[in-house]
């Protein structure tokens, strides 16, 4: 496990190292890198100055070792617009991402597992074609015409939600159930499917040959086996959620880390949008390290096929 | 059931494309300012118009070309990018190997739509750059199932027997390995195609992508905005468009890899 462990750690730093120089190779992409870091009040005749000020006369790999020990440190600058710590910024929105990615994951868990669950054990039955027929609109609806549609009915014509910002519960409701919507298909779909093997084991027919009241049956024997693919895959899509806020948070005004990096695009902050894309990229990677991790130690094979 | 629904709305999104200018009377940019927010079954109008008077049912037939275009040149880049690069990962293993997929786990770091925003925000706007974004942040799919697919391939019975007939490597690569792999591709291919078109939307609804008045769901979507609160059919006919051609090409894609790959999880 201990070995499993260590290369797993390694692999993931290795990544982080790696997606901090893509982000440093994506301020090259344009062409000229000075032109994402002027202020917006500035003149032509100022470039050049600029361009020595912020170091980009010097040797790519100077600019390169610069940035990365930068980064490495949490310095991706200041913002241009509010003159503050980039990174700061970043760290200040994220107690609303996570508030509203927390929710969308809790509503995703308490909906589409049973709902996974039920639509596997009672194959090709009503229940299973009207739940399977959910998941797949689900999958289908992009979130953003989701989110107008529901603004549209809940707050616009019943008035009984607000149309975005954040405050009370009432404002969590449209955002988390938006951003769970695609996720909780996945998962339901996921869900059903892992059971449905399950359901085939040979252990279960035992179960059930000795006897086994039905509900035990799936409670104990198959919920138990099909948990380890659910969490792995449910861990993995959680940090998609990330890219799902990008787009529901500008939609519901929620004053999270994906309208913070919405808002930096528009107005060319992009030392606040580095910043953002190589948080949310470590994030990430520290989540599928996580989840990895558990599947290791739920699952003894995985760990002796690794090592 | 599946197959059938599927087809159809894949079609009916083709049909919609293809004839865009045969299928209404209207000029999809021509405004009439008379004729502004008109609700739909306004005659002429089955849909009704929008804030300048355009005919919403010829801006929303406009829009699946360009969804449909961007989508299908998007699933072609990647296809061949990360087709190629996922055949060379599985065959030649070792370092090319290591090196590919490592840059596919740094590529997955980022979630899908922030960096192909991101990307797009930086080479500037465009209608290449958008299926040039998409295709830096899309390609990883492929070359991650392609790879498993060859590993798995070519430890058959059949491409050893041919490397030792003295086949060349290229040539046991794309006359033996790549036709038993070609069946992945087109399902991946398929799942990803409605993935693009709704990536493509949201990148467009944010302010990014294709702007006004090119007739494109995201930006219609996000002009419809504006007027929620006296015009909704603005926001419901340009997003079911895409929802509903989304739905299609997931069936069918569904459908595909029921058929063609159960095993592969995508």
């Amino acid at each position: 496990m201990r070995g499993y462990v260590l290369a797993r750690l390694a692999q993931s730093l290795l990544v982080v190292l790696l997606s901090l120089t893509a982000v440093f190779g994506m301020m090259h992409l344009g062409g000229d890198p000075v032109l994402l870091f002027l202020p917006q009040d500035i003149q032509a005749k100022d470039v050049e100055e600029f361009r020595q000020r912020l170091g980009f006369n010097d040797p790519l790999l100077v600019q390169y070792g610069r940035f990365m020990a930068g980064a490495l440190r949490g310095d991706f600058g200041q913002s241009l617009r509010y003159r503050e710590d980039a990174l700061g910024l970043v760290l200040g929105r994220l107690p609303a991402t996570l508030l509203l990615a927390g929710t969308a994951i809790v509503l995703t868990l308490v909906v589409a597992v049973p709902v996974g669950v039920l639509t596997a054990v009672r194959r090709d039955t009503a229940v299973d074609h009207v739940g399977s027929i959910a998941a797949v609109l689900g999958q289908a609806t992009p979130g953003f015409w989701l989110g107008l549609m529901l603004i549209y009915v809940f707050a616009v014509q019943l008035r009984w939600l607000p149309t975005g910002g954040m405050g009370t519960v009432r404002h969590l409701v449209m955002p988390a159930v938006v951003l769970a919507a695609f996720y909780a298909a996945r998962v339901a779909r996921l869900t059903r499917s892992a059971t449905l093997d399950v359901l085939n084991e040979e252990f279960i027919k035992t179960a059930r040959a000795k006897g086994l009241a039905e509900s035990r049956v799936i409670a104990k024997h198959t919920l138990r086996n099909s948990a380890i693919p659910i969490v792995t895959l449910a861990g993995l899509e959680a940090g998609q959620l990330l890219g799902g806020a990008v787009v529901t948070e500008t939609i519901f005004a929620w004053p999270g880390l994906g309208r913070l990096t919405v808002q930096a695009l528009v107005n060319r902050d992009f030392p606040v949008v580095l910043a953002a894309v190589s948080f949310t990229s470590i994030v990430y990677t520290t989540m599928n390290l996580f989840v990895d991790l558990a599947y290791g130690w739920l699952d003894p094979r995985v760990r002796v096929r690794a090592s | 059931m599946k197959k059938y629904l599927g087809v159809a709305l894949t079609l009916a999104a083709l049909v919609a494309a293809l004839a865009a200018p045969w299928l209404t009377a209207h000029d999809p940019l021509r405004a009439d300012f008379a004729a502004g927010l008109k609700p739909p079954g306004t005659p002429g109008h089955p849909l009704g118009t929008d804030q300048l008077g355009r005919d919403l049912l010829t801006r929303v037939l406009h829009g699946a070309r360009l969804a449909l275009f961007i989508g299908g040149c998007t699933v072609l880049v990647t296809a061949l990018v990360g087709g190629l690069l996922g055949l060379v990962a599985g065959f030649v293993e070792r370092w090319p190997s290591a090196v590919i997929m490592r840059i596919a786990d740094v590529q997955l770091s980022f979630p899908f739509i922030l960096l192909a925003l991101t990307i797009n925000v930086i080479v500037g706007l465009g209608l290449r750059n958008i299926i040039l974004s998409l295709s830096a942040a899309g390609w990883v799919v492929y070359a991650r199932v392609v790879r498993g697919e060859v590993l798995s391939v070519k430890q058959r019975d059949f491409v050893h027997a041919a490397a030792a007939l003295g086949v060349g490597r290229t040539r046991l690569l794309f006359r033996h390995v790549l036709p038993n792999v070609a069946p992945s591709i087109i399902v991946v291919a398929s799942l990803q195609f409605s993935q693009f078109i709704v990536a493509e939307a949201a990148i467009s609804f944010l302010g990014f992508g294709v702007q006004p008045p090119t007739p494109a769901w995201g930006s219609m979507l996000s002009e419809s905005r504006d007027f929620m609160y006296v015009a909704w059919w603005l926001g419901a006919f340009p997003g079911a468009a895409l929802a509903l051609t989304a739905l299609g090409v997931n069936l069918l894609g569904d459908w595909l890899r029921d058929t063609l790959d159960p095993k592969l999880r995508v």
